[in-house]
Formats: C-alpha cells, structure tokens, sequence
C-alpha cells in the first residue's frame, strides 16, 4: 500500500516484504517467517513451517508398538523422556498395563531432569537471542551434567529411547541417587546465579518487559499451554489438572505470573528449575526398590479402541491420540505437540513490533520446530 | 461431566442431529456433518459445557468410504474433556470450519487438509502446511502411494 511520507510530501512510502529464514539464527530449526513491514514495524507475519516434516504419524502406523518409541524420539529432541513416555502412556492405556511403582519413580525422575535440560538449553539460547552471550556458557555447561547422568542409565546424550511398555528398558545405575543429589546440591544455587546475570539488567530488563503481551482469553483460543500459559496468570499443568504415575505422592508448586510478557514467561522458567529440583529429591528419597520392568511381547498386540493421553512436557501440553484396530501396528497415532500452537499464537503477538523483538518473542516461548512439523 | 451426561443434554438441544456413545472410545461421541458447527459454538459457549480449549482436531482415513473427523474439547473450569466424531464421506469430505470459534483450529485444518484432503468451508486460508504447495496426493490417507514409500520388511 502506498501512501505519502508525512515529514515530506515528495515521497511515498509503501509496505514490502521481508524473509526471515528458513535458515535464521533466532529462529531454532528451520522456520520461515514472510513479514510484512511498514518501515521498521511488523504489519503482518506468516510463518511457513513444514520443512522438518519428518511425516512420524504416518512412519508410525508402519510400525509395531515397540519400533514407534525411537521414531518418538525424533519428535522433539531437547526432551525425547517426555515424547517417549507420552506414546507409552496412551499404549499402556490401551493395553490396560500399569508399569511396576519403581517404573513409575524413574518415568519421573526422568521427565524432571530433561525439564531441567531442556530449560537450561532454552535459556542460554533465549538470552543469546536477546544479546547476552554469558548465560549460554552457564547453560550449556550445567545441561551436560545432566547429560551424563542420562548417559549413564541409558547410553544417550539426546535420543534416549529408555522408556519400554510397562517400564524402563533397564535399571538405574547403583550410583544414580547419590549422583543426582550432589549434581542437585552443586547447581541449585547456580540458578541464582543464572538470574543475576539477566535478572537486572537494564537492556535485558527493556527488551522483556511490557514485550509480546499474551492475555489469558487468547491463550487459550490459541491452545497455550505449559509455561508460556503459566505467565499469561493461569495456573494450569497437566501434573496437577490430571496427575499422572506418581505425581500426587509429591509436593511441588505451580509457579505462575500475570504480567503475560516475554520476562514473565522468562521468571516462569527460573522458578520451573527450583519444582523440579524439589521434585528430584523427594524421588529420590521415595524410590521404592523392585522390577523396573513388567515385560511385553515385543510384537505386542493391543485391542481395538481408541485413547488420548497426554502430559506435562518442558513446553506444555503434549499429547498422544492412539486409534488400534486390534492388529500389532498401530491405525492412527496423532501426537498433539504444544510447540505447534505455539506457532501459531506468536504470529499475533508480533504485529506492530521491531525486528529484534520478533526474535525475544520468538524465543521466549520455547519453540521447538521438529516437535511443530513432526 | 463424561459423554454419556452430555448425550442427553446435546440430543434435546441439537434434535435434528444425531449423536450416539462410541463404543471403541469412551472420553468420544459420534455425531452426524450436520451439527457442525452449531454444536461445537453451543459447547464453547455455554456455562454447563464451557469447553474454551480445543485441544487438537484430526482425521482417521477408514477406507473404503468413511474417512472420520475427530475433535476434543477440553473446560478448563469444569476439568471435563469431551471428543466428537463426525464421519465424512471419504470421496468428498467437507466439513465447516472451527477457525471462528478457536483459534488454534487454524492450522489444524490446514494441517488436515494437507494430510487428509479435507475441505474446510469457511476457513480463512486454506492451504497446504507441512507438504509443498505443488505436492499431490494426502500422504496420510491409507492408500497413498509414492515412489519412495515402500511396506516395512517384517
């Protein structure tokens, strides 16, 4: 649209178009932004995605239930226990298989230490994208610590393949409990430390606050959910709403703010590191002693019927929605994937904004793009 | 509130259309094309229902001739979760468009016109989103064949 430059009459000015990606550093994976601009102001945004199409839905109706959990893997790999574990979910359901206590406790401890690995990753990415290259370093070398106790039980640094219908594939090293609960008492006062580098930092502190605004209604119109729907004020998590394995025998808080912004979703996460160091050591302290493992036929066969599950991932939501007609493979296995709403909504929250905040909205809310496209 | 406490309550308020349990899934009611969207407005709106998150939609192909919407809706107030089924039929599946009444139904109409080839009247901007726009075919319809797509040996 043309229309004439105020300050002077001679000229006009119109809108044009800008491309940012699909191979763009802020933007973690491969996604394509088509932006519309009016000078240095968004006018619209459109994200393409589907360049990470790795069609899994469609691989898993080719495989037996055991030979889906690696294709899970690849779903989201900055938290492959949580992608894992809600496929096994919705099979055990079907099956009507409830997977040993000690099972149950390793599923936890699991889920809450790739929450602190992916939060850790998210944060020095988010601060890298907001300018500060420091928190990078600090995450990156606590998240390898978590890396190896990873290592140790199954092998794997990132696609872990460790959770089995009906329980973990094997049992925890002997050391696993001390080693986790010095690696605990040596980092949980590092997240302090992670805060005071952003925390009141006045660029820091101008580039987050009153940025990307989020209200509740349109947070839930959009299907947020997880941390990102925590900061827009709403107390929601899948582990409290519909707790799951052992969540209800543990203590743990909600943290939530109403502020809605990209700092708020950026204080959710701080204080998400703190819940899950609280409810790594209440695992620890509690982990029944057992099988690990109630074994399966490796072609298992599920009756027919249909079931959705889903739960608390480091990014909201997920979900698995499993169809079995009674055969060995599965009919239909959709994964709701929170990253994928939060693509969506972020195309809003950039109107009117600069160039730079596209990339601190972009990043505050914790874009995964292979768990978008699957 | 489950699917059985919401078919009396949907059948006296939508009686030209039909709903029934669906044996195979519990949390899910089937209902007939005609329903949509009136039916789905009716459960965001009101207070008994309040279902204001529509936590994903997708399609199941059931070949020869059925190919099946499924929707589930979530109340964050009342904690009830409901699904709908709706069965189109497979050679011209058209459904209207949810996109007005959530938001996130956007791109997962999109999503399942790309992958399933059904057409979404009223949707704002209908187009492929994970496929190229100049592929042919819905790869995630049981009989769609491609040259590197091959049975997995047992």
């Amino acid at each position: 649209m043309m229309r004439q430059f105020p300050a002077n009459p001679d000229l006009t000015v119109e809108e044009f178009e800008l491309n940012m990606g699909p191979q763009h550093p802020s933007t973690h994976g491969v996604l394509r932004l088509v932006l519309t601009m009016d000078g240095e102001r968004v006018v619209r945004c459109k994200p393409v995605v589907g360049y990470l199409h790795r069609s899994i839905e469609k691989m898993a109706e080719n495989r037996t239930y055991t030979q889906v959990i690696p294709v899970t893997d690849r779903l989201d790999y900055c938290t492959s226990m949580t992608s894992n574990y809600v496929y096994v979910m919705a099979v055990e359901d079907l099956a009507d298989i409830t997977a040993p206590p000690r099972a149950q406790y390793i599923r936890v401890i699991m889920s809450e230490l790739n929450r602190i690995a992916s939060h850790l990753l998210w944060y020095g990415t988010f601060a890298l994208e907001v300018g500060a290259t420091t928190p990078f370093i600090y995450g990156f070398r606590d998240r390898e610590k978590v890396l190896d106790l990873f290592e140790s039980t199954c092998g794997a640094r990132l696609l872990y393949n460790y959770l089995r219908i009906g329980g973990v594939s094997r049992d925890l090293p002997e050391d696993f409990s001390e080693r986790m609960l010095a690696f605990l008492d040596e980092w949980e006062p590092l997240i302090r430390e992670y805060e005071d580098l952003l925390d009141e930092n006045p660029i820091f502190y101008n580039r987050t606050r009153k940025v990307g605004f989020l209200s509740p209604e349109k947070a839930l119109a959009y299907g947020v959910s997880g941390p990102n729907l925590r900061a827009s004020g709403m107390a929601r998590d899948v582990r409290r709403e519909h707790p799951y394995a052992v969540y209800p025998e543990l203590e743990f808080d909600i943290p939530v703010r109403t502020e809605g912004d990209v700092f708020a979703r950026y204080r959710i996460r701080m204080e998400e590191l703190r819940q899950s160091a609280r409810i790594l050591r209440q695992c620890a302290e509690k982990l029944p002693k057992g099988p690990y493992l109630e074994p399966q036929p490796l072609r298992m066969v599920l009756p027919e019927g249909e079931t959705y599950v889903h739960l608390e991932s480091p990014r909201g939501d997920i979900g698995c929605y499993l169809v079995s007609q009674g055969k060995d493979k599965p009919y239909r296995c959709k994964f709701r994937t929170p990253s994928f709403c939060h693509i969506e909504v972020f195309q809003h929250l950039v109107r009117d904004c600069l160039i730079p905040d596209i990339m601190a909205i972009c990043a505050s809310f914790d874009v995964v793009l292979p768990e978008t496209d699957r | 509130m489950s699917p059985d406490e919401f078919l009396p309550i949907l059948q006296a308020r939508f009686p030209e259309v039909e709903f029934r349990l669906d044996p195979l899934n519990p949390q899910a009611l089937k209902m007939s094309a005609s329903g949509v969207p009136e039916v789905f407005s009716w459960l965001r709106d009101a207070p008994e229902a309040a279902m204001e998150y529509l936590e994903f939609s997708t399609a199941v192909d059931h070949p020869p001739d059925c190919l099946c919407m499924v929707y589930y809706l979530y109340s964050y107030t009342h904690r009830h979760r409901l699904a709908l089924k709706v069965d189109l039929p497979r050679q011209a599946p058209t459904v209207p468009t949810l996109s007005h009444l959530w938001e996130n139904a956007d791109w997962n109409e999109r999503e399942i016109y790309d992958l399933f080839g059904v057409f979404f009247s009223g949707h704002p901007d209908l187009r492929r989103l994970m496929m190229p726009e100049d592929w042919e075919g819905h790869p995630l319809r049981k009989d769609y064949s491609h040259p590197n797509l091959t049975p997995r040996p047992d």
